[in-house]
């Protein structure tokens, strides 16, 4: 707690090195330097091996994978070097652990107060057990949790997510320890309580004078609660400086052109994506692994990977054209859509309900033909019932829908062929929207089939197109599933969904479960679908900073009941309800 | 640092950029040793059925000499409880046995699945008429169900297959219920909702696809018990096969008396079954685990 006891505390990593059994390197010589009391930001897509680091430090490893070499220096110990016990009595008192879901981290059976003493008792903290108590309430305090029985006394599913993540944080800093790894602690939750947490991690940490390292794939979070950010990309760190001077002046390709994919609350600017996907393990290129979708490559760039070396104070970077990288907040005004057309879709006083359970009440919406509104809500504010709903595939509604002026009905089945072929829907999840028994050739024609009674060499032929147009190579039309990437897959999705030549697309937080550069690569292919044929969307997403992005009007859904209806400008510059005033406010921004 | 040896990741790759095969889940059943011990023991069992009336040294009914002599003159085998030659009659009793517990497994396992696509994606009332009915026939085991059956009905191949069948039926409903259920859960199952498809287009086009790794364990094990139940009701003297036929479940019964003076009789047949079961229930068991994905290092 004191400054003194902050001064020695700190972690170092130099040169750390994980590989499968195999020898394939999966984490390839990483260095950190935390210093008591901050936090650093470990920043990594899906693969660059973030996870694998953060395990490391605590000296363990997945199944299949080892520790190569390099060494991990804490309070004067390499955690390397430890043995199976020593690295046992480590863990939990000195290296703690924050894990990504609180749900399956806390035991289901255990009241949430005896699992912050079960840690304490387990690593024999203080002098007895009136010790041991009081550093319990004291724990729960620290996180902001009641410290009275009756909430200590509960059961994990008697809290929310936020408080569960809560009390995960209180058991990892419970025991005063000198590391805490935070892995992605705040993906599963809403805005409003991911800032509740993250302020809390910041706290705790200058409180404690402990070194912590948060994980996340998300730059803005980590930008709002990190003092230095490292970039991890194909296993090395290619980048690591303050905050604020990473995210404003970065020095290498890669940085620089993933804050540019970044939706950003701060500026209107375009989302730029990266072309191609970040290389696995066993096929990283020899020198800059970054070099094949890089533009600022030369020929120096293949041939030997660079040093991580200083560029500027307090500034390391891995390349070696770091003073030609340009910063990505180029701000570029997006172009204005008016909006005064005819509404293509309108809805108006919709009921929907599960069984008894109702889930919209009354809401009314008009979706104006040609343009993207947003669908803004946070988990169970009813916005996939809607989407649903619109999309035929929820019929346990009251309410009117209208689409092209005609009356819409609720099922699938009453709409006629052209109706059906007119509304598509892309689902969130690209792992179980596609059937793995079907290739992706069959999948994306299967609507032309069902829907336009297209066959033969004309189906394959329009197959073949539409995968080009959302550039995949027709070649892709005989895969399975399972041999495409997530933002792939979810392409493949978009091909099916548009190849009926719909007016209305509904997209059901579509890039949820993809990197931040695929999903600007996807936003920017479905934009460009919205301004070649004139197609209307209605796109679902808790995402405010998305929102900003894509859309040009915005509907912000709370229980069931739309809250405020405005353009994406009038949105942002004067938010009129509570609620929304609360997100714009409590949304990490890039740059504050 | 060699890469030679291809890792779990490696091995992923390999998959995602060399393949066009589907994931076939028997090929990757095949690479479990269960499996492949399994199949050679079925094919051994199945070979002997088949091919034995051809390549028997007698006739299924003629006498070659004494009854329960195990060393007559001119037999492997020696002579059963009339003076058959017992090595003929095994060879020639495994093919109703085989017929038999194949239809039964095929026709069993057909009903029982179209119970479960019915019932698994309805969402109405039919899905509870339908397994609160299993659920009846359920309480019956097996072979009390067939018992009744055939006491009710002349024993005939005819009755024996559809009573074991029946017995199967409610069992695979049962389980292919469940799985069929959680696929019709998944989004590419709404999909091909919301482009107004039927519901049995979705069944067989969508549904039925996806549900064929528990199908495969499920036929296995059914064919398993059918060896049993058939050989069973033939030992009891139900498979309603002429009075002097060759089968596996009827020598063991004929013979049972003789047992301590001509083993073999009795010997050949229980070894055959035995086996039979044995084979096809590592199969199953095998067709499960690459299912799992259990016992991926063994199968990669």
């Amino acid at each position: 707690m004191s400054e003194a006891r902050s001064e020695q505390r700190g972690l170092r990593v130099r040169g750390l090195r994980v590989s499968t059994s195999a020898g394939v390197p999966v984490v390839d010589g990483v260095d950190l330097s935390v210093p008591g009391g901050t936090v650093l930001g470990l920043v990594g897509e899906s693969g660059s091996g973030k996870t694998t680091v953060g395990t490391a430090l605590l000296g363990g490893t997945r199944r299949g994978l080892e520790i190569v070499g390099g060494s991990v220096l804490l309070e004067g110990t390499d955690l390397v070097t430890l043995s199976e016990t020593e690295l046992r009595s480590w863990r939990g008192s000195r290296v703690t652990y924050v894990p990504q879901d609180p749900t399956t981290a806390l035991d289901p059976a255990m009241r949430v107060g005896n699992q912050v003493r079960e840690v304490l008792d387990c690593h024999d903290y203080g002098s007895g057990p009136h010790d041991r108590a009081r550093r319990v309430s004291e724990a729960f305090e620290e996180v902001g949790l009641p410290t009275d029985d009756a909430f200590t006394r509960r059961y994990p599913h008697q809290l929310s997510g936020g408080q569960q993540q809560r009390v995960c944080i209180a058991v990892a800093f419970a025991t005063w320890p000198a590391l805490v790894v935070l892995d992605e602690p705040t993906t599963g939750l809403d805005v409003t309580t991911q800032a509740l947490v993250l302020d809390t991690v910041r706290r705790l940490t200058r409180q404690h004078g402990c070194a912590a390292l948060y994980i996340s794939h998300d730059l803005a979070v980590v930008s709002a609660i990190s003092d230095e950010v490292a970039v991890l990309y194909a296993g090395s760190v290619v980048e690591q400086a303050a905050t604020d001077e990473l995210v404003r002046r970065p020095r290498h390709p890669y940085t620089s052109r993933l804050v540019a994919a970044v939706p950003d609350l701060s500026g209107d600017r375009e989302l730029k994506g990266i072309p191609g996907g970040a290389p696995s393990p066993s096929t990283r290129p020899s020198g800059c692994r970054f070099a094949p979708r890089c533009e600022l490559v030369v020929p120096e760039c293949t041939t030997e990977l660079p040093e991580l070396r200083l560029v500027a104070d307090g500034h390391h970077a891995r390349c070696i054209r770091s003073a030609d990288v340009t910063p990505a907040h180029v701000r570029e005004r997006r172009r204005i859509d008016e909006i005064d057309s005819a509404p293509l879709l309108s809805i108006h006083g919709l009921t929907a309900r599960y069984g008894r359970t109702p889930v919209l009440h009354g809401l009314s919406l008009d979706v104006p033909r040609g343009t993207c509104v947003a669908l803004l809500g946070e988990s169970g504010s009813g916005k996939t019932t809607l989407a649903r709903t619109i999309a035929g595939l929820h019929t346990d509604a009251e309410g009117e829908l209208h689409f092209g002026g005609n009356r819409l009905p609720f099922g699938a089945h009453q709409r006629d062929r052209e109706t059906r072929a007119s509304i598509a829907y892309i689902f969130q999840n690209p792992y179980s929207s596609l059937n793995p028994r079907r290739t992706v050739g069959d999948s994306i024609g299967r609507p032309l089939r069902v829907l336009r009674g297209v066959r033969g060499a004309e189906l394959e032929r329009r197959v073949g197109d539409m995968l080009e147009r959302v550039y995949l190579s027709a070649a892709y039309a005989q895969r399975y599933p399972d041999q495409l990437s997530g933002g792939e897959r979810q392409r493949v999705a978009v091909a099916r969904a548009l190849i009926s030549e719909p007016t209305l697309l509904v997209c059901d937080e579509i890039t949820s479960a993809l990197d931040v550069s695929v999903q600007a690569n996807l936003v920017g292919l479905i934009e460009e679908f919205r301004q070649d044929l004139g197609l209307t969307l209605l796109f679902v997403t808790h995402d405010i900073a998305l929102v900003r992005n894509v859309a040009q009007q915005v509907a912000v859904l709370q229980e069931g009941a739309i809250v405020e209806d405005a353009s994406t400008e009038q949105l942002f510059h004067h938010p009129s309800h509570d609620y929304t005033k609360e997100l714009l406010k409590t949304t990490p921004r890039l740059v504050s | 640092m060699s890469v030679a040896e291809p890792g779990p990741i490696g091995n992923a790759i390999e998959r995602v950029s060399g393949g066009q095969a589907a994931p076939g889940l028997l090929r990757r059943s095949l690479a479990v040793g269960r499996t492949r011990a399994g199949l050679m023991i079925t094919v051994l069992v199945v070979a002997v059925a088949v091919v034995g009336p051809f390549v028997a040294p007698a006739s299924e009914t003629g006498f070659v000499g004494v009854p329960y002599t195990p060393d007559a003159a001119g037999t492997v085998f020696g002579t059963d409880y009339l003076g058959r030659d017992v090595w003929s009659r095994f060879l020639y009793g495994g093919v109703s046995v085989l017929a038999l517990s194949g239809l039964c497994t095929v026709i069993g396992v057909g009903v029982g699945l179209l119970v479960a696509l019915l019932a698994g994606y309805s969402r109405t009332w039919v899905d509870e008429l339908l397994m609160r009915t299993t659920d009846v026939l359920l309480a019956f085991p097996a072979i009390v169900l067939a018992l009744l059956f055939l006491a009710v009905f002349e024993p005939q191949p005819a009755t024996v297959v559809a009573t074991v069948a029946a017995g199967h039926a409610p069992r695979v409903a049962r389980v292919m219920r469940a799985a069929v259920l959680d696929v019709a859960g998944r989004d590419y199952v709404r999909a091909a909702e919301s482009m107004g498809l039927r519901r049995w287009p979705i069944r067989l086009g969508d549904l039925l696809p996806n549900v064929t790794g528990p199908l495969m364990v499920e036929t296995g094990l059914r064919l398993t018990y059918s060896v049993a139940l058939v050989a069973g009701l033939g030992f009891l003297g139900l498979s309603g096969l002429e009075a002097d036929q060759a089968d596996w479940g009827l020598m063991i019964n004929e013979n049972r008396l003789g047992f301590t003076v001509q083993p073999w009789a009795v010997l050949l047949p229980v070894i055959a079954i035995g086996l039979l079961t044995v084979g096809t229930n590592l199969v199953a068991d095998g067709i499960a685990r690459a299912a799992a994905g259990t016992d991926r290092e063994v199968g990669g």
